[in-house]
Order: structure tokens, then sequence, then C-alpha cells
């Protein structure tokens, strides 16, 4: 930079004194009046024009729109969400006839005027190696197929639309059937063979048998980079983290509303080995009306920590909306309520909705309709659906 | 962005006196809830009654202070609503003040007989949860006649049958006009939905008239918005509401979305004081999309998710037009959820807590302190006429299942409230009932409390069947000089 012309050197020092004093009188100051144009004309404009508020309003004055424009507020953002690949193909190791890319994220959720976000998110629905209780207006779409996961996979693929399948080793629990972790393998291999989508692929919960069950189930998957699910502080995850660079996967990173113990977790698995690539975040999802505010906070917290430039955070976002199934709003049968067959999956429809807003990734759903209208909400934002429609009217319109 | 009002500048603007009056002890932690949002400044007595020596720094204060969206306060009397006043553009900066206005639209085509149902039940709709009743707020005539007349009527007949606040929809001014002035509807302070590029004129001359807030509609044209909220400030209006439009299908929705967000942060982060208003929403737009024409589940299905994506994005009012359970029940939910305060953690005092009369053989349930489920517990068993012991678990205000997966609702925490509450000289026998979501806790417990555990049903409403089946009276001998 060079030194400060004379002209501006006064256009600070008159702006100061406007400043202090409202307005001033330039006297015996010789300077073009080119100049004065180029450079004080805001400011001088800002101290001649009297303040809205002070001005006595004389509406009958007023003939006329005033005209007005308007410019999209725009931020820079120095981070970027990692792009992380669902599934591989033949050529990558795998046997996926698709693969999907999540994250990548460079702007806020739904922030359409700042740019469109590399990515649509994705929605899997959760399947089960084992027949079990389900919510009837979830359970009436998956009952011919409970007996054999395979098949129920297939249904959510081709018959439901569902970008993933979320295949949960239930039978593996000590409660259940206890079966070992060899056993459970089997389900995986089939659920492999009977679709082309990517897997992502759980245990029971149970978290000293988790890990075990987990490893073997990497290791029957080998190359096809599922997400598994997953690592959490109290469990062995070092073993869950060795067995992902093993054989290939992603894993999902499990917290429990912590946004300190999710960057801890996150630390703690890129010190195992995986990369930013191998890491996806699932930062604890309530349902709508049992804390559906906190997941909703966190999420929001966290997208914005990984735009602002935060590594620890920049991993794409799993929330498991089929836990509105929990709440009794979705499944009690009761009158007063209105039926249960829309209540329930609206119900998991607006806690979906929740977290899109705050910028989840990865949808693991239930319900078939509600899957239906998320992807349908999801090209609307996407821009992948044209339309027209007019509201001028619609006072008299609706009828 | 605008810059942070700090402490010591709102400091600077008090009395620096520390009189105490405000319940403070000192002009510093008043200021510090001031900024809070926590007080208000008029609980600041000399600065009010002293207004020779403080009037101006009164003003400065209040100005200071006033939210970049300003509040609008529609109605009258008891269930007059507040709306906009917002703070921040995300509810964890701070919160979200003055939860999205719910209306429900009543057709001036309808039979005079099924306006007043229909404003009635808009009105007497509630739901309670968390010991919160949950409400509709407005009722928003449409003039779909195009009739001024019938207009007039419609909106006279819901003034005299409902007391709600009013918001009086049609582009026609003489129609507005003339159920402005209708007897009992001007004093009620109903807004006037809307002021438009082709009738701003008439429109503003009346709310300037009767002093009412108004509406401004100007579709997916930010520009035009801007300009007729600058023309109607210049005419002396401050009570405005915006309605960029409210599209519903393929990429308009997202053109909706980012109007309302590109709205919210020009008032918000650069104090842009022309869109600094609340704004409306107007999902029922989904009924006159022609998707599922005929199938009004369906449409109802929808207007219910869009008014959720808008409830969450800013708008501060939604006219809906569904008035099905169904779909309000999950609306007044999120609405609940999202604007509670994110500093308060949702929860309830962990402890003892005893329904009906139980005696020294009734039943011990164990819940988390997540104020919603601990309510519902209590709820259920209250309704279903069971008496019995309560022991709430400090989950920090986490429910069950996710409290059980996170490490919160652990065996320790049982066994802390086993002991601290009392619990163990007020029944004979030794057996709890874990909810059926915490299921796998049992042996932990079981080691933990050596109290036998029993697993409870998945949720509190099936406890009355629980008990039928398997809970017996336990054998117990009556302490000496027990009378029976």
């Amino acid at each position: 930079m060079g030194e400060d012309s004379e002209v501006q050197i006064l256009g600070r020092k008159l702006h100061e004194l406007l400043e202090k004093l409202g307005e001033i009188e330039i006297e015996g100051v010789e300077i073009t009046a080119e100049e004065l144009t180029l450079i004080f004309q805001p400011t001088l404009t800002a101290a001649v024009r009297p303040p809205v508020e002070a001005a006595a309003p004389k509406p009958e004055a007023v003939t006329q729109l005033m005209e007005a424009s308007f410019t999209p507020p725009i931020h820079q953002y120095q981070g970027q969400v990692v792009e992380v690949q669902l599934g591989a193909t033949k050529a990558e190791g795998g046997s996926r006839g698709k693969v999907l890319k999540v994250g990548g994220e460079k702007y806020p959720p739904l922030y359409g005027f700042e740019g469109l976000n590399p990515h649509r998110p994705v929605f899997a629905i959760d399947i089960f190696d084992m027949p079990l209780t389900l919510a009837k207006p979830v359970r009436q779409h998956y009952e011919d197929v409970m007996d054999d996961p395979g098949e129920w996979a297939k249904k959510c693929v081709e018959e439901f639309g569902a970008d993933m399948v979320d295949l949960n080793l239930v039978s593996t629990d000590p409660g259940l059937k206890d079966a070992s972790p060899r056993e459970a393998t089997k389900v995986v291999e089939e659920v492999l063979q009977a679709v082309d989508v990517p897997l992502m692929i759980g245990g029971s919960g149970n978290k000293q048998k988790d890990p075990l069950v987990l490893e073997a189930a990497a290791e029957a998957a080998h190359g096809e980079r599922c997400i598994i699910n997953g690592a959490m502080l109290d469990i062995d995850y070092k073993r869950v983290a060795e067995a992902v660079k093993k054989h290939g996967h992603v894993v999902l990173s499990f917290t429990s509303m912590d946004i300190n113990n999710q960057k801890k977790l996150n630390r703690l698995l890129l010190d195992e080995g995986l990369t930013p690539e191998q890491i996806v975040m699932d930062p604890t999802t309530a349902a709508l009306g049992y804390g559906l505010e906190y997941t909703f906070s966190f999420m929001e917290r966290m997208r914005q920590a990984a735009l602002k430039g935060d590594p620890e955070l920049q991993m794409p976002l799993v929330g498991p909306v089929s836990n509105a199934w929990g709440a009794r709003e979705a499944w009690l049968k009761i009158e007063d309520w209105g039926p249960r067959e829309v209540r329930g999956p609206l119900w998991e429809v607006v806690t979906a909705t929740t977290l899109l807003s705050a910028g989840c990734d990865i949808f693991l759903m239930s319900h078939p309709a509600a899957l239906l209208v998320m992807k349908q909400l999801v090209e609307c934002f996407w821009g992948e659906r044209k339309a027209e429609q007019n509201i001028e009217n619609w006072i008299t319109a609706l009828g | 962005m605008p810059e942070k009002v700090t402490m010591l500048t709102v400091y600077k603007l008090l009395p620096q006196t520390n009189c105490g009056k405000c319940g403070e002890v000192s002009c510093m932690s008043f200021a510090a809830k001031l900024l809070d949002r926590k007080a208000a400044v008029e609980e600041c007595k000399p600065l009010i009654e002293e207004a020779s020596k403080y009037g101006k720094q009164h003003q400065q204060l209040v100005k200071l202070l006033a939210p970049p969206v300003r509040e609008v306060v529609i109605g009258v009397g008891d269930r007059a609503v507040k709306v906009g006043g917002k703070e921040v553009m995300y509810r964890h900066e701070l919160t979200y003040h003055n939860p999205t206005a719910l209306a429900v639209d009543v057709s001036d085509k309808l039979e005079d007989s099924e306006i007043v149902e229909r404003c009635r039940k808009v009105e007497e709709y509630q739901v309670t949860r968390m010991g919160m009743p949950l409400r509709l707020d407005m009722v928003a005539i449409r003039c779909a006649s195009d009739n001024p007349e019938r207009f007039a009527q419609a909106v006279a007949l819901a003034a005299k049958n409902c007391s709600l606040p009013m918001i009086l929809c049609s582009f026609n001014p003489e129609a507005l006009r003339l159920a402005v002035e209708q007897k009992g509807v001007f004093d009620r302070r109903p807004l006037l939905y809307a002021a438009t590029k082709d009738n701003w004129r008439e429109v503003a001359t009346l709310a300037l008239q009767y002093k009412l807030p108004l509406a401004v509609f100007a579709p997916n044209n930010l520009p035009l918005l801007k300009s007729l909220s600058r023309t109607l400030q210049a005419m002396g209006l401050r009570e405005l509401v915006l309605d960029p439009g409210t599209y519903t299908e393929g990429h308009l929705l997202g053109e909706t979305f980012n109007n309302f967000t590109m709205i919210r942060r020009a008032a918000i982060e650069q104090e842009d004081e022309e869109l600094g208003y609340p704004l409306l929403a107007a999902p029922l737009t989904v009924w006159m999309a022609g998707e599922n024409p005929g199938d009004p589940q369906a449409l109802a299905f929808k207007e219910a998710y869009m008014a959720s994506l808008f409830l969450v994005r800013f708008s501060d009012i939604l006219i809906l037009h569904a008035l099905e359970p169904w779909t309000l029940l999950p609306l007044v939910s999120l609405r609940q959820n999202i604007y509670t305060d994110p500093r308060k953690p949702v929860a309830i005092e962990p402890g003892l807590r005893e329904v009906g009369k139980p005696d020294r053989l009734s039943p011990v349930f164990v819940t988390t302190n997540f104020a919603l489920t601990a309510y519902t517990v209590l709820g259920d068993l209250e309704s279903a006429g069971i008496s019995g012991y309560v022991l709430v678990i400090d989950t920090e205000g986490l429910a069950v299942e996710v409290s059980v997966a996170g490490g919160q609702f652990t065996s320790a925490r049982v066994k802390q409230v086993v002991e601290s509450s009392g619990i163990e000289k007020k029944v004979e026998h030794r057996k709890l009932i874990l909810p059926g979501k915490a299921a796998r806790l049992r042996g932990d417990v079981e080691d933990d409390t050596h109290w036998e555990v029993m697993v409870g049903p998945q949720d509190s409403s099936q406890i009355k069947d629980f008990l039928s089946k398997s809970w017996q009276v336990p054998e117990a001998r009556p302490p000496e000089g027990r009378k029976t």
C-alpha cells in the first residue's frame, strides 16, 4: 500500500468531525468537485438525511412506493465438511453397484442463496437380523420379510427406494438369542448378496459384545466401505477402529449429546490411524417431543464449527430418526390423537425435517412413507424438481 | 455483524447506585441479567421514576437492548399474542423468544354456524405436555368470497364468538375496512393482512387510523418486500409483519426458505430495520396445489411437515388449514421443543415421588428426571388409579433410551436414589420396576442395590396391564403392632 493521498487524509478528518458534530461546513478547501464526489458522498449523504425515527411521519405525503434493493447477506466460510464415500464398487475392492457420497458441505444446511452443497443427504432404512417388536404402522410394511434379512433389505431398496440399508445384528444380544459373532456375519453376507447399495452395520447395543460382533462383521464385508456402528468412548473402540481400518470401512463415532466428547472420540479415532474420510458422527438423536431440540442444536453447532474450520467436527452427521417411534405419540392407539397410521409417519418426518435444517447427512429411517417424503423434500431443496406455483391469490383460491 | 453489546456498556447507562430495588445486589449484576434477557429495563425503578435525571439514559438503554426483530403484539387480553422480538439466528446463541403463533384459517364461505364452530375448535384446542398447556393462538378469517359485506359479517361473527386474536385476510382494502369497522373488531387489535404493491396506500391508511398491526405480502420478491416496508415506515407504521410468500412446491420451496433465512440474517446480523419484523408463513398454500387434490389426508400431512420446516426456520406466525389432532400434536410439540430455553435443562428434581395412597406393599417404579418422562409416568399411574412410589433418578435431564445408551442412566445412580430417598423404610418388599427400555441394566441394578429387579413395560401406558400380570402383592410380615 502506498502513502495515503492528501484527499484521503482530509477525508478521514472530515469523517471524524462529521461523527462528532453531525454536520460540517466546508470552508476554504481547494479541491476538485470530482474527487469530492468520489470520496465524501456516502458520509455527507448520511449526515444530511434525517434519521427515519426522528422524522414526524406525514402519511399523506407518501404517494409513491419507495424503491429499495436487496443484497443477499452472504458469509465466507473457512472450513468444509469432509467428503465421505459409502460403498465400494468392484473396481474399488467391493461389490456395490451403487455408491454414495455424503458431506463436502461448504455452506450451512439449506442456505441455497449462498450456494448449493455438493451432495444430497441420503436415506437408509433400519432392518434387523431377527423379527422383533416394531410399532404396528411400521411393522405392517415389513411383516412378510422379517424372517429373511436379505428379502427385507431388498424390499427397502427396490420397493421403498432406500439409498442404503442399516442392518442391526440384534440377535447377538445376550438377552435375546445371544448369537455368536460368527453366526451374525452370515446375515451380513446374505444382505450384501441381496442388495447392491451401501450398508451400515450395527450390533445389539451390548457394550462388551458389540466390538467382537462388529469386528467379525467388518471382516465379512471386507472392502465394501460400510458404516460400522460404531465407536463409543466407553466401549473397546480401538478394536472397532482397527477392524474398520483393516477392512476398508467407515466408522460411526457415537457420543451422547456432548460436543467435547464428540471431538475427543473423533480425535482418538484419528489417532488410531483412521482418516477423516472414514468417520461419520452421531451426537444422539432424540425423538420429537423427547429432547429433539438438543439434537437439533448440537448438530447445528457442530456444523457451524465445521464451517468455521474445526477439523475435529468436519465429518458428516448421522441421524437415527427411527427413534421417533420410541415416542408414544407416534404409535400409541389413542383416539384423541387421531389415526396412528398417519400420525406415526408424520412424527418421524417432523423429527427428520428438523434435523435436515440442522445439517444431518445420513438419515436412518423406519416408515417407507416417511422416507419417500424426505427424499422428495430433498429433491425440492436441491432444485431437482421444477415446479410452477401461483400463490398470489391464496386468500380466495382456497375456497 | 453488529457490535456485541457488553455488560459494561449496559452498566454505564444504569444509575450505578446499587440501590437493590430491582432485587439484584448490584447494578452490574442487573446489567448481566438485562443482557441475558432475564430482566426488563423497567425493573430498574430509579431509571423510570427519576425521569429528569435518567430519562436520556433510559431511552438509550431501551434502544441498545431492543431486539433486532421488533416485537409485535396482536390481540388484547389474556390470549394476546406477542410475535417476533428475536435476538439471535440460532437458539443455542441465547434462546428463542416468543414462540411461533399458530393460526388456523376460517373461510367466510362457510355457513355462519360452521364459522362459529371452527373458531371455537381453534380456541379450545389444548394438549398438555410437561405440565404445560399447548394451544393454538389465532384465527385467520379469509375473505374467500371476495365479497366485503360477507367478509365483514364473518369477522363480526368470529369476534363475537371467539376470544383469540384475529388475522383479517383480504387484499381488498374495502373488505378490510368494512371488517375493521364492525362492532368489537378494531379494539381487539387484529392483524391486517395484507398490504401489497397494489393496495398498500389504502391498507396502510386503515392501519394508521385504527393503530393496527399490518402484514406485508410480496411473494418471492425481497426488493419489493423491502420497498413496501420502507414506504410503510415512512408513513409512520412500526408494527409490521412480513410475508415473503410461502411456496411449497419443487425448487420454489428452496427459494422460499432462502427468503426467510436472508430476511432474518439481514435483520439480525446487518440490523436492517426494514426487514427487522416478525415473519409470517402460510403453509396452507399446499391446499392450492394440484398434487393430491382429492386426498385431504395427504395434503394435511404435507401442510404439517412444511409447517415444521418453517417453524424451525424463523417463522413467527404460521397460518394452517388442517385442524386435525394428528397434524397439530407434532407441531405444538416441536414448538415447545425449539422454544425451550437451552440455558435451562428440562429436568425435574431427582428423588422419591408418591402417587395415590401408597402403602408398605405398593410397587416401586424407577424413571428418569427428564421432565417429560417423569410427568408421563406419574400421569399414567395416576390415570390408571395405581398407588405407588416413583424413584426419579438423575439422568441429567435425558429420556430413558438416550440415557441408557449414553451412560447417564446407571445402576450407580439408581442405587444413589434408593439409598437417599428412604424407600427402604417405606416399603417392606425389595422389588424395583425398571423401565422396559432400561432392561439391560437389570443385572447391574440387582448387584448394586441388592433389590430384586423386574423389567416393566416399554411404555408407561402399559403399566396397569403389566401389574395385573406380573405384580403379586409381595408377602411380607406386618411389622409389630400394626393394626389390620
